[in-house]
């Protein structure tokens, strides 16, 4: 029993598809068909694993928060401890090895909040590929040291400096450079947005997440949890999570976006990047602008397969403001001696009110990106 | 039998479009595009980004946009192809049957949706893009959905003035005249009279778009008329 069928996971009920120009076409479909082999490949099953066994760090442990949650058993996902400080190089792995499959040596990606770059470069300093990330000029600035670490790995950096300078212009620029270089580059996308195959491959590599913390769960307390919560900017992490308990119906699944880039709770029906999803924009189709004082949420789309578990009710989402965010880091880190990342944070802010005494929460990545936001908004 | 190339000038729906695409007809068009701008442009390069937040802080939305279709068909008469050029987020907010029904009622011959490749949305008819990267089996299927005739994209990349025609031209066309008997004009990276020569010389007509944009913005409608007439020459020459 699955509520995602093959055909689900192209259409999703309604959203998704591809929404690109013709030139991509072909290389989608490569892509789709160069993933399909893939995935049941042993080879490529086993390079996968062994890559996320001895270079990322797989599995994560699990922590039981006793002291952030007193009276409830939350536990904690921490892919935060992984290679690169976040769950992105789950993703970044799994297209690295297929891109070397498709005979492709040249990376373009995209990056927000600096981590999904980061990522990128890591695993094409490990295999020798070429690797072009783009970053909005004002992200650049917000996240300095990201900047220096993709750079340090042999990774260059490209601003872009129109529109918003952020995630969102990154995006269409890194899609622009695909369809100039289609040939010879892989886009290596960061989360479980843009065209068809795009969101299903990264949920899938991302799946990995959920898969483990099921195990690990049912090893700690012998049952399922009541919920599971997750953040959700493109929704990458999330997806993960939930894909490991998707299909428990027992199980609730909550995804806790930026209040100011919220694209499930207060977007609409629209096209961005490649695939019809809910779109933060005005009544004209023209894209809004996200606010969100975490970058990596700072996104004014959201994967497709999310809006379709909304609609299906079977995940709901919750706004989470700045300040909220900023709080749950704090609590975090003086009850347990974690600094998450403000992205995480968001999920984090909704435990306390989550009337669920057994908690797992996604931990998607460590916070030492954010000390200069921190430092600014925290005065510490 | 050698039919006459075809002329397609594009230009971004603004206030004071309706008159540059009289100039443009005046110059020798034999089409006009008017791109309705959307935020989030992925086909299009630098001059017609620019271009497109330009008309969107103008207050060009799609109300208004339909507005500058209706004074345009006003202006070149009842004979001059109009064809809005636009993303599928301005079509799913406006709605894609009424767009529709209002485009054609404000003088819309056929449409062009840079973002919907040949078999998403079937049921909106339109004029279908190929480009060198299709497959034969997708320029067929382009060619069996397109209204009227293809869009060959010359190269593998977005909108804009290049320093020569793309070489990846000839064998699209090659290609695609193997399929289908369909009309084929040619797009991106034409900017000179030189340019339209070569390309119409493959291609059964041309289209123009940043350049055209940049001489209206340079020199206004008398420099659209001369510059489009030049491309006129240049192409009846052959």
């Amino acid at each position: 029993m699955t509520t995602l069928d093959a055909e689900t996971r192209r259409t999703y009920g309604g959203y998704g598809g591809r929404y690109v120009p013709e030139t991509l076409i072909p290389a989608l479909d490569e892509l789709e068909a160069g993933w399909a082999a893939a995935k049941i490949d042993p080879a490529f099953i086993a390079e996968l694993h062994y890559l996320l066994t001895t270079y990322a760090g797989r599995p994560t442990p699990l922590t039981l928060a006793e002291r952030f949650a007193p009276g409830k058993r939350v536990y904690l996902k921490r892919e935060d401890l992984l290679h690169t400080g976040a769950h992105k190089i789950n993703n970044a792995l799994g297209q690295a090895v297929l891109a070397r499959r498709l005979g492709k040596q040249r990376i373009v990606a995209e990056t927000g909040a600096g981590q999904h770059g980061v990522a990128a470069a890591t695993v094409c300093a490990r295999f020798g590929l070429e690797c072009i990330v783009y970053m909005g000029s004002e992200d650049m600035r917000r996240q300095r040291p990201n900047v220096e670490r993709m750079k340090l790995m042999g990774a260059e950096v490209r601003p872009v400096e129109f529109g918003t300078k952020t995630l969102k212009e990154a995006t269409s620029e890194a899609i622009r450079d695909w369809i100039t270089n289609v040939e010879t580059t892989h886009y290596m996308i960061g989360s479980c947005v843009g065209p068809a195959p795009y969101p299903e491959i990264v949920a899938e590599l991302q799946s990995v997440i959920g898969r483990e913390a099921r195990e690990q769960l049912l090893a700690a307390e012998g049952k399922l949890p009541e919920t599971v919560i997750a953040c959700v900017g493109g929704g990458s992490n999330a997806i993960g999570m939930f894909r490991g308990f998707v299909d428990d119906p027992g199980v609730k699944l909550i995804g806790v976006e930026a209040a100011g880039a919220a694209s499930l709770g207060s977007g609409r029906a629209g096209v961005l990047h490649g695939s019809r999803s809910s779109i933060l924009s005005d009544s004209d189709g023209q894209i809004a602008d996200a606010h969100s004082i975490s970058a990596g949420l700072d996104y004014p789309g959201v994967g497709p397969e999310h809006a379709y578990l909304r609609d299906s009710k079977r995940a709901v989402y919750l706004p989470c403001t700045d300040d909220e965010a900023l709080a749950a880091v704090q609590r975090l880190a003086r009850t347990e001696g974690i600094i998450p990342a403000l992205e995480t944070a968001h999920a984090l802010a909704r435990v306390a009110d989550c009337e669920s005494d057994y908690i797992a929460v996604c931990l998607s990545g460590r916070g030492d990106k954010d000390m200069q936001t921190l430092i600014e908004r925290l005065g510490q | 039998m050698t039919a006459a190339k075809k002329l397609v000038i594009y230009l971004m729906a603004e206030p004071g479009t309706p008159e540059l695409a009289a100039a443009a007809v005046r110059g020798g068009a034999d089409i006009v595009e008017l791109g309705f701008p959307f935020s989030d442009p992925l086909a299009d390069g630098p001059v017609i980004r620019l271009a497109g937040e330009r008309a969107l802080k103008a207050g060009m939305r799609t109300r208004e946009c339909l507005e500058c279709l209706a004074r345009t068909r006003a202006l070149v008469g009842p004979d001059i192809p109009l064809v809005p050029m636009t993303y599928a987020a301005i079509l799913e907010a406006y709605g894609y049957d009424r767009f529709n029904t209002d485009a054609r009622a404000a003088g819309m011959t056929s449409l062009i949706v840079a973002d919907l490749p040949a078999d998403e949305r079937p049921d909106v008819k339109r004029v279908q893009l190929v480009a060198p990267t299709s497959t034969d089996e997708r320029i067929r299927l382009a060619a069996e959905q397109t209204d009227g005739w293809l869009y060959l994209v010359t190269l593998t990349g977005t909108t804009g003035a290049r320093t020569a025609v793309s070489s990846q031209l000839d064998g699209l066309v090659e290609r695609a005249r193997a399929i289908t008997d369909l009309p084929l004009y040619a797009g991106f990276g034409i900017s000179t009279p030189e340019h339209a020569a070569a390309a119409a010389a493959q291609a059964d007509g041309i289209v123009v778009g940043s350049r055209a944009i940049q001489v209206a913005d340079e020199g206004g409608a008398p420099a659209l008329e001369a510059y489009v007439a030049s491309l006129r020459a240049a192409i009846d020459a052959l």
